[in-house]
């Protein structure tokens, strides 16, 4: 059953990624990688990964791809009208994301050994645990995240700003 | 164990990531528009963070999902200020296609 649940949302990410680069109109885009961001939430739920899921879809789904949309219909680019690569350049571009696959698959096959120990339940996915590492073991990592949204933060407004007196 | 480590294999995991981020490299070399390039950046990020998370429950570590964690930050703010130096290319070029943002060229 679970086997099914994974398949299924793995064939509807993999189907709506594709989607996504092959549409003209991009708001299309945007909205298949939305159905993809939500199906790889899905797989955060089955691996228990529940703080991960939540996360995952406000920070995805709710803020950044928001931002795009609003960022793709206040530049008025919501008609199909992205000029397209010569034929020539997708055939060299499809061969070399074949490549890619090939390449990336041919490395990892076989090369996979996991010994998955007996204890292994998910519990590490709820937020207690996952809080608990994040303010025992990693506090200093995410105090430095803290000053890089800052950072994000004001140079997004700088970059934005139209005339900048200094 | 989890219900789902005893059915399905992590090379699963594995597989899917591998064609995600697959697709996010096509995306990238086969679109013009530059927001589009962005969106698939997101989805290479993403299927960085699947397979991440899947080997962090498989083996009962925390670590790996702490990363996915922080991947989460790092791309909220690059799509932030990528999308503000998009905004600025268009107000200057009235445009988002990549083919004409070779002005550092020689």
């Amino acid at each position: 059953m679970t086997l099914y649940i994974f398949l299924t949302l793995a064939v509807i990410s993999v189907i709506t990624a594709l989607l996504m680069v092959f549409t003209r109109n991009p708001v299309h885009s945007v909205i298949y990688l939305i159905l993809t961001f939500f199906s790889i939430a899905g797989q955060y739920v089955l691996l228990n990964a529940q703080f991960l899921a939540v996360v995952h879809i406000i920070v995805y789904a709710g803020a950044i791809m928001v931002l795009f949309l609003f960022v793709l219909m206040l530049l008025n680019l919501n008609a199909d009208t992205e000029p397209q690569k010569s034929n020539g350049w997708k055939l060299s571009a499809a061969i070399a994301a074949g490549l890619l696959l090939v390449t990336l698959v041919g490395a990892l096959r076989g090369s996979i050994q996991v010994n998955i120990p007996e204890t292994a339940d998910g519990s590490v996915g709820l937020v207690e645990n996952l809080g608990k590492a994040l303010f025992t073991d990693f506090v200093v990592p995410f105090e430095i995240a803290g000053i890089l949204f800052l950072a994000a933060m004001v140079g997004a407004v700088l970059v934005g700003k139209r005339d900048l007196k200094v | 164990m989890l219900e789902t480590i005893k059915s399905v294999p992590i090379d699963y995991y594995v597989w899917l990531s591998t064609v995600l981020f697959v697709v996010g490299v096509f995306g990238v070399l086969i679109r013009r528009n530059a927001i589009v390039v962005l969106m698939c950046v997101e989805l290479m990020l993403n299927a960085v963070n699947l397979l991440l998370a899947a080997f962090s429950t498989y083996l009962n570590d925390a670590q790996g999902q702490i990363m996915v964690f922080f991947i989460m930050v790092v791309a909220a703010a690059e799509a932030a200020v990528g999308l503000g130096i998009l905004v600025m290319i268009y107000r200057n070029t009235k445009s988002t296609d990549i083919a004409l943002l070779d002005k550092l060229r020689n």
